[in-house]
């Protein structure tokens, strides 16, 4: 974090060599706007596939189409895996990342 | 093209639209039987790079899933090739599963070949059809632009007669 003012103080020895934080982000899957992928089919496989309202299922279908890609899911890697996996079984063109 | 009737998804096809959609399952079918070519671009379109800058990754989720996926799709296409009549016109009659073997599968196939034309964001698709037109009326890219279209309006109709997901 940037902008605070730190109190000077003598660092307290630590006996021990700090580790690096574990990585905590979480997962996620992201759906990618392609040219053939109907923007109603999108829809329907985000309702089927995510159980999303139609709705919810819409605002993400014209995130990918508007800004390119959107974020479909979130959360433990393997489950994040399995939900691209499907969608590419609706050819969707979808990827994991870190969030 | 698609209409519901209760609780099923109904469209009565002409002799060559038969003949199309068989093609076309057929297709696909063949794409994913015959030892799959992944430098072809439309198998990178159909099983995508689950992480796109870490390709050993990549390959370790394709050798555990691919075959699965690849089954599905090859099971989807073969849903559209049970329905059909053999030969002739005739009417298909889907039930939820079936409409939605049909949606992904005709997708696929939309996929396979959108890819083959080239079709683009900003691809229109009527002027791109008139250009073939004049080009040469006969020619294999005026046939496949207008399956590819008519297969669009296809999935379209299937859309709209499925019942709402609650």
């Amino acid at each position: 974090m940037v902008g605070m003012a730190l109190p000077q103080v003598a660092p307290i020895e630590s006996p021990e060599i700090e580790e690096a934080p574990a990585d905590d982000r979480p997962w996620v899957t992201i759906v990618w706007d392609d040219p053939v992928n109907l923007m109603s089919y999108v829809t329907w496989v985000f309702q089927k596939l995510f159980g999303y309202s139609k709705e919810k299922a819409e605002a993400l279908m014209l995130d990918v189409h508007t800004k390119g890609r959107a974020v479909v899911s979130s959360g433990a890697r393997e489950r994040m895996e399995m939900d691209a996996n499907q969608l590419h079984g609706y050819g969707l063109w979808a990827t994991v990342d870190r969030d | 093209m698609f209409r519901r009737n209760g609780s099923t998804c109904v469209a009565t096809f002409a002799v060559d639209e038969v003949r199309v959609l068989r093609k076309v399952a057929g297709e696909v079918v063949g794409l994913l039987t015959d030892g799959m070519d992944h430098t072809d671009p439309v198998v990178s379109r159909l099983f995508p790079d689950i992480y796109p800058d870490r390709p050993d990754d990549s390959e370790e989720f394709r050798l555990y899933t691919e075959g699965e996926l690849k089954t599905g799709k090859i099971d989807q296409a073969g849903a559209i090739l049970a329905a059909l009549p053999d030969e002739g016109e005739g009417e298909v009659r889907l039930d939820g599963e079936a409409a939605e073997a049909w949606l992904r599968a005709i997708n696929d196939a939309r996929l396979a070949m959108g890819t083959r034309l080239d079709i683009q964001a900003d691809t229109d698709l009527g002027a791109e059809l008139d250009d073939a037109v004049l080009h040469d009326p006969g020619s294999s890219r005026v046939f496949q632009l207008s399956v590819y279209a008519y297969l669009g309006y296809l999935q379209e109709s299937l859309l709209n007669a499925l019942p709402e997901i609650e």
